[in-house]
């Protein structure tokens, strides 16, 4: 597993501790410019914020990991029961959050959760949406129980959606991120791998992947509802 | 290990897949198997499985005859005809290499992927979707009367019509097997039926042809019935073609549109067209391989005869379908003569490479075709520059052999077997006498 990023550095003592316990690796980062500087080559595996020493300072850098090209997901905020106020209208900046002072048994729950929700980081490793289950140990897909029978390039498709939800890409970005390369197809090939996934998903469940007109796909429901 | 290689493995591993299928293309179209064990999945995903080609029409060679079998893991897909859990099966499609890994000249899968490697370096995606066209017959015994399975018309919608049936269990197949249809139909003539298949681009849906054609014999087969892409099994009625729509894509634009032009062509898609009505009598001994797909091409029926374009004349060569609402991505041109008898991979190639030397060398497109060309006088035809589809294999291989196209498009290897072989088919056939001779000689002669 990739080490989470941890704000600020040097963390509080017994944040740092319980991670260590846990089996959590992480990295200190103490302002907005270290984030990329520090990332490891696969990326951040997660974000824990803490927030109630210094919370506009904090708000910067969740506010920074939500704005990357893919935002850094999960993002766990630790706040003092005095700062729940602040939350509101924040809460595209974090995925959950803790109340300090912390029980070490709660964060590390809260931390397994957030990591079997968003299918990364620890066993098992499952991506499930709705009736949707991805096993991503052993490329597994099932939806309703039923398993998919699925091309490699299928799954990675599915893969890359059912791990971003409610995000639209283009075309271009599918190709991009899923392919990697100039397939024989080019970005056409999108649309014809789409339209396998929708057919193997069958009927009920086709509408999983949206059409964005003139955008290009989003998996799941729009985080506005639209 | 790469990881779709891996992902073969574990699903194999998941799934108890028992045995694998290696799919591959004589260079006559004929789809070859061979089954190995999970156990052996390994070492031919890193060495390859050796065998020997001279079986394989069109793999022999005079030195060396062994060759490998690569499995390409992006084609992996479990085929969904298991009866039970311990029948599980899946297939993968191969490329074929020399033993010293470089791809081997016979394979057709290769000649596909080097056409469209040229057209890659030009900027280009080849995307193409057919419309396989196909009868249902009692029994494939060529020594008994064919006798079609009804006798339903065009869009006819009986109930309890076994042959509607069976096109829906083979749709239903084919889309577990990741192969969208668009539409599906009773065709004109009876017993005939169409299933369009969604675009790709052109080796995914060669790949497509293949299993498409198996799916379709097999579901006829089990339901005792049977299916036949012949391209003209009845005296009479209509034969079976495979129209192929074809569209070229820069990136994600359609590089066929343009919506300056009333028929929303660009001059690449007018290019290509001049290209495929130049060089179109080269490449018929390709879309067109058998001495039957000649009795398809002839006056009287929807099959084209002339090298013609047109928009919406169904007797043109190429027809300029209406696309709805002017969408930039479904402009795309129709290309009628080629029949489902046909070897896709090399179909594909030499329609891609006719319509990419038109493209390049700035052909100049014929004035549309304006009224039905059937209904001209030769006269009238000649007057107007009007040529004609090669009339007989024959004329058809004449065409090829001095095609530089064509000879590019499949590589020497491929050309110069596949003359020798239809050559051969033609001498086989001219020698025979027909019982159209006796009945219309013997009596007065």
């Amino acid at each position: 597993m990739e080490p989470l990023l941890v704000y600020p550095d040097p963390p509080p003592a017994e944040l740092a501790q319980a991670l260590d316990l846990a089996g959590y690796p992480w990295k200190g980062v103490g302002d907005e410019g270290s984030i990329t500087r520090l990332e490891p080559d696969d990326g951040w595996a997660g974000a824990i914020v803490v927030a109630d020493a210094t919370p506009e300072a904090a708000f910067v850098i969740c506010r920074a990991l939500r704005k990357r090209d893919l935002p850094l997901e999960p993002l766990l905020l630790l706040a003092s029961g005095a700062q729940l106020g602040d939350l509101e209208l924040r809460d595209d900046l974090f995925d959950d959050f803790c109340l300090t002072p912390f029980h070490p048994r709660e964060l590390e729950a809260r931390l397994k959760h957030l990591f079997w929700r968003t299918g990364r980081g620890t066993r098992p490793e499952l991506v499930e949406y709705g009736d949707l289950l991805l096993n991503l140990e052993t490329y597994q897909a099932a939806i309703s129980g039923r398993p998919l029978d699925l091309t490699y390039m299928e799954y990675e498709l599915l893969k890359f959606l059912a791990s971003h939800p409610g995000k639209v890409f283009t075309r271009e970005t599918l190709l991009s991120r899923v392919w990697g390369y100039e397939y024989y197809g080019g970005a056409r090939t999108v649309d014809v791998h789409i339209r396998r996934l929708r057919a193997k998903l069958g009927e009920e469940h086709a509408n999983l992947i949206q059409t964005v007109r003139s955008v290009g796909y989003r998996f799941g429901q729009s985080r506005w509802g639209l | 290990m790469e990881r779709q290689q891996d992902y073969v493995l574990r699903t194999v591993e998941e799934r108890g897949v028992r045995l694998i299928r290696l799919w591959f293309t004589d260079v006559l179209g004929q789809l070859k198997s061979v089954a190995i064990s999970p156990a052996e999945l390994e070492n031919a995903f890193e060495e390859g499985m050796h065998f020997d080609g001279s079986a394989i029409d069109g793999f022999s060679r005079v030195q060396e005859s062994d060759v490998l079998a690569k499995p390409d893991p992006n084609t992996f897909e479990l085929l969904p005809w298991a009866k039970a859990d311990d029948d599980i099966s899946a297939r993968m499609f191969c490329d074929i290499l020399n033993h010293d890994g470089t791809p081997f000249e016979g394979d057709p899968r290769q000649v596909l992927k080097r056409n469209l490697d040229r057209a890659h370096d030009l900027g280009f995606q080849f995307m193409v979707a057919p419309e396989m066209e196909f009868f249902y017959f009692a029994s494939g015994d060529p020594s008994k009367p064919l006798e079609p399975l009804d006798s339903g018309s065009y869009f006819d919608l009986t109930t309890a019509d076994m042959a509607s049936d069976l096109r829906k269990r083979t749709i239903a197949m084919l889309e577990a097997m990741g192969i969208p249809v668009e539409y599906s139909f009773h065709e004109d003539a009876p017993s005939q039926h169409e299933i369009d298949l969604r675009y790709t681009d052109a080796l995914t849906m060669a790949d497509n042809v293949m299993t498409f054609r198996l799916v379709v014999r097999e579901i006829a087969l089990e339901q005792g019935a049977y299916a036949t892409f012949m391209p003209k099994p009845l005296t009479g009625v209509q034969g079976s073609g495979m129209h192929t729509h074809m569209s070229l894509f820069e990136g994600d634009s359609n590089a066929f549109h343009d919506s300056g032009d009333p028929y929303g062509l660009s001059k690449v898609a007018y290019g290509f067209i001049a290209g495929l009505l130049r060089h179109g009598p080269e490449i018929t001994a390709v879309t067109n391989q058998l001495v039957n797909s000649y009795k398809r091409l002839i006056v009287g029926y929807e099959a084209p005869t002339f090298l013609t374009w047109a928009r919406n004349n169904r007797s043109a060569l190429v027809r300029i379908p209406v696309t709805k609402g002017g969408k930039q991505s479904s402009t795309r041109i129709e290309f009628r003569s080629p029949d489902p008898a046909c070897n896709p991979y090399l179909a594909f190639s030499a329609m891609l490479a006719a319509g990419l030397k038109g493209i390049e060398e700035g052909y100049e497109i014929p004035p549309e075709a304006a009224a039905n060309v059937f209904e001209l006088t030769p006269e009238e035809r000649a007057a107007d520059g009007i040529r004609s589809l090669p009339q007989s294999l024959s004329d058809a291989l004449d065409a090829m052999e001095g095609s530089e196209v064509v000879a590019e498009a499949l590589g020497e290897h491929i050309f110069e077997w596949f003359l020798r072989n239809k050559r051969a088919e033609w001498f086989d056939y001219k020698s025979q006498v027909t019982p159209f001779e006796l009945a219309r000689y013997l009596p007065n002669i």
